[in-house]
C-alpha cells in the first residue's frame, strides 16, 4: 500500500524539521533581553565570577561550539539544569507537560463532542431556527476571550455551584480528570465553535456534490448516506483545521493553567521567562514544538487516513 | 404495440426563488416502453435534467414536482420515502454525466457497489463480493478482483463511467436513467460506453432514458426521441420520423447544427441567440425570439403539443412550413 511509503517520507521530513527548530530555539533564547549569568548573581556581581558562572555554563565559547554542544546534549537528553528550581530540566518537562497534553486532549476531545453532532444538525437545516441559533450560540462563545470565559464557568460551577473544583490538578487520574473538566471545557468552546462552523460549512458541499445524489439514486438510507458518504467528505478538510487547532491550544493553555491555577508547562514557562530560567524556556520551547510537529504528523496521517488521494 | 413500463403525465417541476417559483420542467408528458431506449434531447437549461431527476424526486429539497410518474402500477411521486428507496437502484438506476464527481471519492469501488447490494437483494457479504466481481467483468473492467479495491481517482476517464454503470446494475433493474453519461468522455470512449448501454439493454431487457444534448448520440442509440425547450416537450417520434421530416423550427435548428462526416460541404446551421432562463421565458412560443419560421400568432399564443398521428406530435404554429423547409440531415 502507499500508505507505509506515505508515512515513511513523512517521518523523514520530521528529520529538517527538527533541526530547524533546535536552531530556533537555540537563537530564540539568546535574543532573550538579559542574560543567565546576571539572573544566577544579580545586578551587582563582581566581574570575576561574572566570568566564572560564564566559563561553567559554557556562555564564554564561540557561538557555533555553543550549538555544538546544546545540539549534544539534547540527543544525550540532557536539557541542563534549572537555575531557580535546581532540577533537571527534562524532570520538569517530565513533571509538567503531561499535566498541559491531559488539559489539550480532554479540550480538543470536548470539542470534537460538541462540534460534530451541531455541525451536522446545523448543516441540515440549514438557514433554519436550528442552525441560526446554534451558529449564534457557538458566535458567543468564539468571541470571549479564554480568561473571561474562564473565570465564568469557575464563579458558576466551581464557586456557586461547587460542582467542580475550583484550581489544582488532585491526586490519581480520575482526579486529574475532574479538575481538568472545567479548564478543558473553556479551551474547548472556542475550539469547537472554529470546528463546528468549518464543519458546517463543509457539509453543506459535500450535500451539493453529485456523489451524494448518486447515493440517493442508488436507494440508501439517509442515514449511511449522512455517515459514509458525507461525514468522511466534510471531516477531510476540518482535521487540518484540528490540527492547527492543537498548536494554538497548548499556548492558549498557559492562561487557562494560570486562571485555574494547573500546575502545568504553560504556568512553568511563564514562571521560567519572568525569573530568567533560560534552560527550562528552551527545554519547554523545544518539547512544545516537538509535540505541534508530531500533532501536524498525527493530523496528516489521519488525513491520509481518510483520504486516499493524499498518500500517492 | 409493446408494453409501456414508465408513463409520465403533466410533470411540472419548480424551484423556490426570490423572484417566486421559477418552473423547471412544465406540463411534460411521455412514455417509457419495455427494451426500448427513450431519448430526451434539448440545450442546457431546457429541463431535461431536472424531467429525470424529477421521476425519480431526486431534487434539492424546496423543489414542487406535480403530476403523476406512473411505475408498476404505483405513483412514484406519491410513494413513501422508504417505498421511494426500494424502487430507486432496486427497480430504476441513474447514472450521472461526470463519473469522477458522481462516485465518492474516499470509497473504494468495492463498497460503492456492495452497498447497492446490500440495499435490495437478500445477498451475504460473500454473495455481494462475487456479485461485485462479476458485474465489472460485465461492463468490461479487466481485472475486477485487483480494481474493486481501488479508488475513483485510480480508474480512467472511460473505467470510471463502466464502474459507475456496474453500481447502476448492481441489482437488475428494469429501467436505467442515464443523463448525459457520455458528455464528460472522448469520442472513441463515448462510443464504447454506448454500445455497452445497448448491449446491456439486449441482455437484461432494460428500458433505457438517455437524456442528451447530442443528435448524434441520439441517432446511434435512441429508438424514440421527444425535444425538450424552456422545460416543455415541442416534438416527438421516433428517431428516423424526427430526423427525416422535423416538424418543429426548434428541431430543425437542432439538426442543422449538427456537422456530419462524409457529407456533402455546406453551411453549419446555427440557431442564433441562446435559451431563455427560467424567469425570462417570452410569452407565446417560447423559441420565438430565435425562430426564423416566427410569426404574430407566436409571439403571443403558446403553440399546444399536437398529436400528428401514433407516437408523433408537435408544438408549432408553422410546422408545415418548417416541413416544406426540409431536413438538414436528410
Amino acid at each position: 500500500m502507499p500508505l507505509s511509503e506515505f508515512l515513511a517520507r513523512r517521518l523523514l521530513q520530521l528529520i529538517p524539521t527538527l533541526i530547524f527548530i533546535l536552531i530556533v530555539v537555540f537563537v530564540l533564547v539568546r535574543l532573550l533581553p538579559g542574560d543567565p549569568t546576571s539572573a544566577i548573581l544579580g545586578d551587582r556581581a563582581l566581574d570575576a565570577d561574572v566570568e566564572r558562572i560564564n566559563r561553567q555554563l559554557g556562555l564564554d565559547q564561540p557561538i557555533i561550539v555553543q550549538f555544538w554542544l546544546f545540539v549534544k546534549s539534547v540527543f544525550s537528553g540532557d536539557l541542563g539544569n534549572s537555575i531557580v528550581l535546581k532540577l533537571p530540566v527534562t524532570t520538569l518537562i517530565a513533571q509538567r507537560l503531561p499535566t498541559t497534553i491531559l488539559l489539550t486532549v480532554m479540550a480538543a476531545l470536548i470539542a470534537l463532542i460538541m462540534a460534530v453532532p451541531l455541525a451536522f444538525v446545523a448543516a441540515l437545516q440549514r438557514e433554519k431556527l436550528a442552525d441560526a441559533s446554534i451558529r449564534g450560540a457557538f458566535q458567543v462563545g468564539l468571541s470571549m476571550p479564554v480568561f473571561y470565559l474562564g473565570l465564568i464557568l469557575l464563579t458558576v460551577f466551581g464557586a456557586r455551584l461547587q460542582w467542580f473544583p475550583v484550581g489544582g490538578y488532585g491526586d490519581g487520574f480520575l482526579d486529574h480528570l475532574y479538575h481538568l473538566f472545567l479548564p478543558s471545557l473553556t479551551l474547548a468552546l472556542s475550539l469547537s465553535a472554529i470546528l463546528m462552523r468549518n464543519l458546517r460549512a463543509a457539509i453543506i458541499g459535500v450535500l451539493d456534490a453529485e456523489y451524494v445524489s448518486f447515493a440517493h439514486a442508488k436507494g440508501l438510507a439517509p442515514r449511511l448516506i449522512l455517515t459514509r458518504h458525507v461525514l468522511r467528505n466534510a471531516l477531510i478538510s476540518t482535521v487540518t483545521i484540528f490540527g492547527l487547532s492543537i498548536g494554538t491550544l497548548l499556548s492558549g493553555a498557559v492562561i487557562t493553567e494560570t486562571v485555574f491555577a494547573i500546575p502545568g508547562a504553560g504556568r512553568l514557562m511563564v514562571d521560567s521567562i519572568y525569573g530568567r530560567d533560560y534552560p527550562v524556556v528552551q527545554g519547554m520551547t523545544l518539547a512544545l514544538a516537538v509535540l505541534v510537529s508530531v500533532t501536524f504528523l498525527l493530523t496528516d496521517i489521519l488525513q491520509a487516513w481518510l483520504d486516499p488521494r493524499v498518500a500517492r | 404495440m409493446t408494453d409501456t413500463v414508465l408513463s409520465v403525465r403533466n410533470l411540472t417541476t419548480s424551484f423556490r426563488s426570490a423572484a417566486g417559483p421559477l418552473t423547471a420542467v412544465n406540463d411534460v408528458s411521455f412514455d417509457v416502453r419495455q427494451g426500448e431506449v427513450m431519448g430526451l434531447v434539448g440545450e442546457s437549461g431546457s429541463g431535461k435534467s431536472v424531467t429525470l431527476r424529477s421521476i425519480m424526486r431526486l431534487l434539492p429539497r424546496g423543489a414542487q414536482i406535480g403530476g403523476t410518474v406512473t411505475w408498476a402500477g404505483q405513483d412514484l411521486l406519491k410513494l413513501s420515502d422508504a417505498g421511494i428507496r426500494a424502487v430507486r437502484g432496486g427497480q430504476i438506476s441513474m447514472i450521472f454525466q461526470e463519473p469522477m464527481t458522481a462516485l465518492n471519492p474516499v470509497l473504494p469501488i468495492r463498497i460503492q457497489i456492495t452497498e447497492n447490494l446490500r440495499a435490495h437483494t437478500d445477498l451475504d457479504a460473500n454473495g455481494r463480493a462475487a456479485r461485485a466481481r462479476e458485474l465489472l467483468d460485465i461492463v468490461g473492467i479487466p481485472d475486477a478482483a485487483r480494481r474493486l479495491d481501488e479508488f475513483p481517482h485510480q480508474f480512467s476517464g472511460g473505467m470510471r463511467q463502466r464502474a459507475m454503470i456496474a453500481i447502476a446494475l448492481a441489482s437488475n433493474p428494469r429501467l436505467l436513467l442515464a443523463d448525459e453519461p457520455t458528455t464528460a468522455l472522448d469520442v472513441t470512449i463515448q462510443d464504447q460506453i454506448l454500445n455497452l448501454i445497448l448491449d446491456l439493454r439486449d441482455e437484461f431487457g432494460m428500458s433505457v432514458v438517455f437524456v442528451t444534448h447530442d443528435l448524434g448520440v441520439v441517432a446511434a442509440t435512441c429508438d424514440r426521441m421527444a425535444v425538450m425547450y424552456a422545460g416543455r416537450i415541442v416534438e416527438t417520434g421516433t428517431v428516423a420520423d424526427v430526423f427525416a421530416r422535423p416538424n418543429h423550427a426548434y428541431t430543425r435548428g437542432l439538426l442543422g447544427s449538427v456537422p456530419q462526416a462524409g457529407a456533402e460541404r455546406s453551411m453549419l446551421l446555427s440557431i442564433e441567440g441562446t435559451p431563455p432562463g427560467l424567469a425570462a421565458i417570452p410569452p407565446g412560443c417560447a423559441f420565438n425570439p430565435r425562430c426564423t419560421f416566427a410569426g404574430d400568432t407566436c409571439r403571443t399564443t403558446r403553440p399546444e403539443l399536437t398529436s400528428l398521428g401514433p407516437d408523433r406530435s408537435v408544438a408549432c404554429h408553422h410546422n408545415d412550413a418548417v416541413v416544406q423547409a426540409g431536413s438538414p440531415v436528410a
